[in-house]
């Protein structure tokens, strides 16, 4: 087993005790709810008759089914009223702080929760969500929890889990042009699998890790879970601390930035840790990464061929053929100059401001092909006010983008926002699963926000250091 | 205060018939699509479990295990490798149970889908690809046939044959004891839980 791991330091300070069925019992030092996952928590809880247990631990928002574009009450899809009214009248009940969108602080959850410093280092995290391993990038022991398991939580403040393994992924060398954490996770999960994760907790450490700004730390940990990894962190730093130190949180409580910097200088993972597996990733190397199948783990790089199923390990073959008639696409061609019908950029991965400039910078100066219809849907409202606010979205909507209001929204299609019948999608988030983006023959192909950027201009799948120069007007 | 001594049922054994589920990597979106998600109770989610791989775009019932007459009684899924991989939503397993499944054998469970299952008190054992194999066949084969898996002596037989299968030391603790409602268990220790809250530099007092 692990030692001295920040894994095992966060869990240690936070076992509670160890409970009959052989579980550890966990303290939670944040707990962060949506409208999808926490309702029928809360039914749970009248049924018993319990009071949620520790509301200032707890923070709201509304993300996974809120419009992106006409937000006026009541939401014109009675479903997603019920739901929002649903929690709202939860959280006013048991007096749980709500940023909802008239506050101009909701977002998703995995944004708005690091944007506004509840996220710290060394905190146990958990939501009913399975992206909540984002929050992991700023040194938290942070994980997707389900609906009985909230009701854990608001009952109890507290998790019944068994602890995992740690993996250090040790991630050195410098990113190319174009090359961005995206690509990182992507490779990591092809090369460990889908299920390479199950059982284990990831580290994610290494020069290449240690030069990403917090937004790129994010990325990574955010597709964890994508790889099997119920949770993934970056031990806290410098850029950890400099974030922190400009969120409200400690903008309005100085001191104690202070007071608790030594504990998270003291949870980090000792030198000489011991972990349970470690492995070598040389970030030099990559190439943009997209995926030519139905899961986070069929990637490639854009100049490599897409592999044919009887080359892959035998359990991996059916799922292979399967996802390439899914896609419609052949082995030994690569990815580039597949068809692209929607482009969206977005998601709790990579709807964070860099990722917005980053994919601003490939489309100033050009223009959307006419066969793609192209969005942005900004992570959080203040990512959409500050992107407003240095130009971002005209650029965007200059180019032919549509500038939507925060949300999850395509990512999973549970609002307006889904692809229709069979079209093709370059999209930023996280999950190619088919019918993820809300149709069953849609086809989703996961890539960067540079790439995402590029295929927008082009209408199909293309090598964004490959695009030609924009000639001055 | 509240009514914690709900009793709450052991689970040391699952009998009856199966069906078969193939394929790896069987994400919670097909399993529980997520425009069905949009309800603030579980209650009537059994209806649309594996809706797309079950229903066509005007609803006609495609070739799908769960749309076979043999297995509509089914109540022990048999599946592959990393089933219920993807979000966390409870949707799938609440989805499964409200169709008729008790329990799960297969090659290996997604972690957070195992978890939502023993809050279920619904059992996820595993074993070998062609133990789980041989069984799927046999269901095939014998859409009737009895399933017995006993949870405390990690078997599983069918036909006239045991296998031995998996059962995680802490689920198969908690379920053959019927200590798997953990709101229940973790509620009895307040005392300890303000102890370790107040040991944390970040916790502020209630």
């Amino acid at each position: 087993m692990s030692q001295g791991t920040l894994y095992d330091k966060v869990w240690d300070r936070h076992k509670v005790t160890t409970l009959p069925n052989g579980q550890d019992q966990l303290f939670v030092g944040l707990h962060l709810i949506h409208e999808v996952t926490s309702p029928q928590a809360f039914g749970m809880l009248r049924e018993r008759d319990i009071e949620v247990a520790r509301p200032d631990l707890t923070h709201a928002t509304v993300d996974h089914i809120v419009p992106t574009s006409d937000q006026s009450r009541p939401y014109s899809d009675d479903a997603a009223e019920e739901m929002m009214s649903e929690l709202e009248e939860n959280v006013r009940e048991a007096g749980i702080e709500f940023s909802d969108p008239t506050t101009g602080d909701q977002g998703i959850v995995h944004v708005i929760g690091p944007e506004q410093g509840i996220t710290q280092p060394g905190k146990t995290i958990v939501c009913g969500d399975s992206h909540t391993s984002t929050h992991g990038a700023f040194g938290a022991l942070a994980f997707g929890i389900g609906t009985s398991q909230i009701r854990d939580v608001l009952a109890t403040q507290c998790i019944a889990m068994e602890k995992q393994k740690v993996r250090k992924i040790q991630v050195d060398g410098e990113l190319g042009p174009g090359v961005e954490a995206k690509d990182i996770i992507l490779e990591i999960i092809r090369r460990l699998g889908t299920d390479g994760g199950v059982g284990y907790v990831y580290e994610y450490a290494g020069e290449a890790i240690e030069n990403l700004d917090m937004e790129g730390r994010m990325s990574i940990c955010n597709m964890s879970i994508e790889g099997g990894a119920r949770a993934g962190y970056v031990n806290p730093d410098e850029t950890t601390y400099e974030w922190m130190k400009e969120t409200d949180y400690f903008q309005e409580n100085p001191e104690k930035f202070d007071e608790l910097k030594p504990y998270w200088e003291s949870i980090r993972s000792d030198a000489d840790a011991e972990y349970d597996d470690v492995v070598h990733i040389d970030a030099s190397e990559l190439e943009p990464v997209v995926t030519w199948g139905t899961t986070p783990g069929q990637g490639i790089g854009i100049s490599e061929p897409i592999p044919a199923p009887e080359d892959l390990p035998e359990d991996k073959q059916e799922t292979a053929r399967r996802a390439q008639e899914h896609m419609r696409v052949e082995p030994g061609e690569t990815m580039a100059g597949y068809d692209i019908d929607i482009v969206f950029l977005g998601s709790c991965t990579n709807a964070r401001l860099p990722d917005l400039r980053r994919a601003a910078s490939i489309v100033e100066g050009r223009q959307v092909d006419d066969s793609v219809r192209a969005m942005v849907v900004p992570g959080s409202q203040r990512v959409q006010r500050a992107a407003e606010e240095e130009g971002l979205a005209d650029v965007f909507r200059e180019a032919g983008f549509e500038w939507r209001n925060a949300g999850c929204s395509m990512c999973l299609g549970m609002n307006e926002d889904q692809l229709e019948g069979d079209e093709a999608s370059a999209s930023s988030s996280n999950r190619n699963f088919v019918g993820r983006q809300g149709s069953k023959d849609g086809r989703t192909v996961l890539m960067n926000p540079q790439m995402v950027a590029a295929a927008a201009i082009t209408g199909e799948v293309t090598d964004v250091r490959e695009l030609p120069e924009v000639t001055p007007a | 205060m509240s009514d914690f001594d709900a009793d709450i049922p052991e689970v040391r054994e699952v009998t009856g018939t199966g069906v078969p589920i193939r394929g790896n990597d069987i994400d919670t979106d097909q399993i529980i699509p997520a425009r069905f998600m949009k309800v603030v109770t579980f209650d009537g989610l059994g209806q649309f479990a594996f809706f797309d791989q079950r229903f066509d775009d005007e609803d006609n019932q495609k070739e799908h295990p769960m749309n076979e007459e043999r297995f509509r009684d089914a109540n022990v899924m048999v599946v592959n490798d990393n089933f219920g991989c993807g979000s966390s939503r409870e949707h799938a397993p609440q989805a499964l149970m409200r169709w008729g499944i008790d329990a799960f054998i297969g090659e290996s469970f997604a972690e957070i889908f195992a978890g939502n299952c023993l809050a279920l008190g619904m059992p996820t054992v595993t074993a070998d690809h062609e133990t789980i194999a041989d069984l799927q066949d046999w269901i095939e084969a014998n859409p009737e046939g009895e399933i017995d898996i006993d949870v405390e002596g990690e078997t599983v037989t069918y036909g006239d044959q045991t296998v031995d299968v998996t059962v995680d030391d802490a689920q198969r603790q908690a379920l053959v004891e019927g200590i798997w409602d953990t709101t229940a268990l973790m509620s009895a220790n307040s005392g300890e839980i303000e102890r370790t809250a107040g040991l944390l530099p970040y916790v502020e007092e209630a």
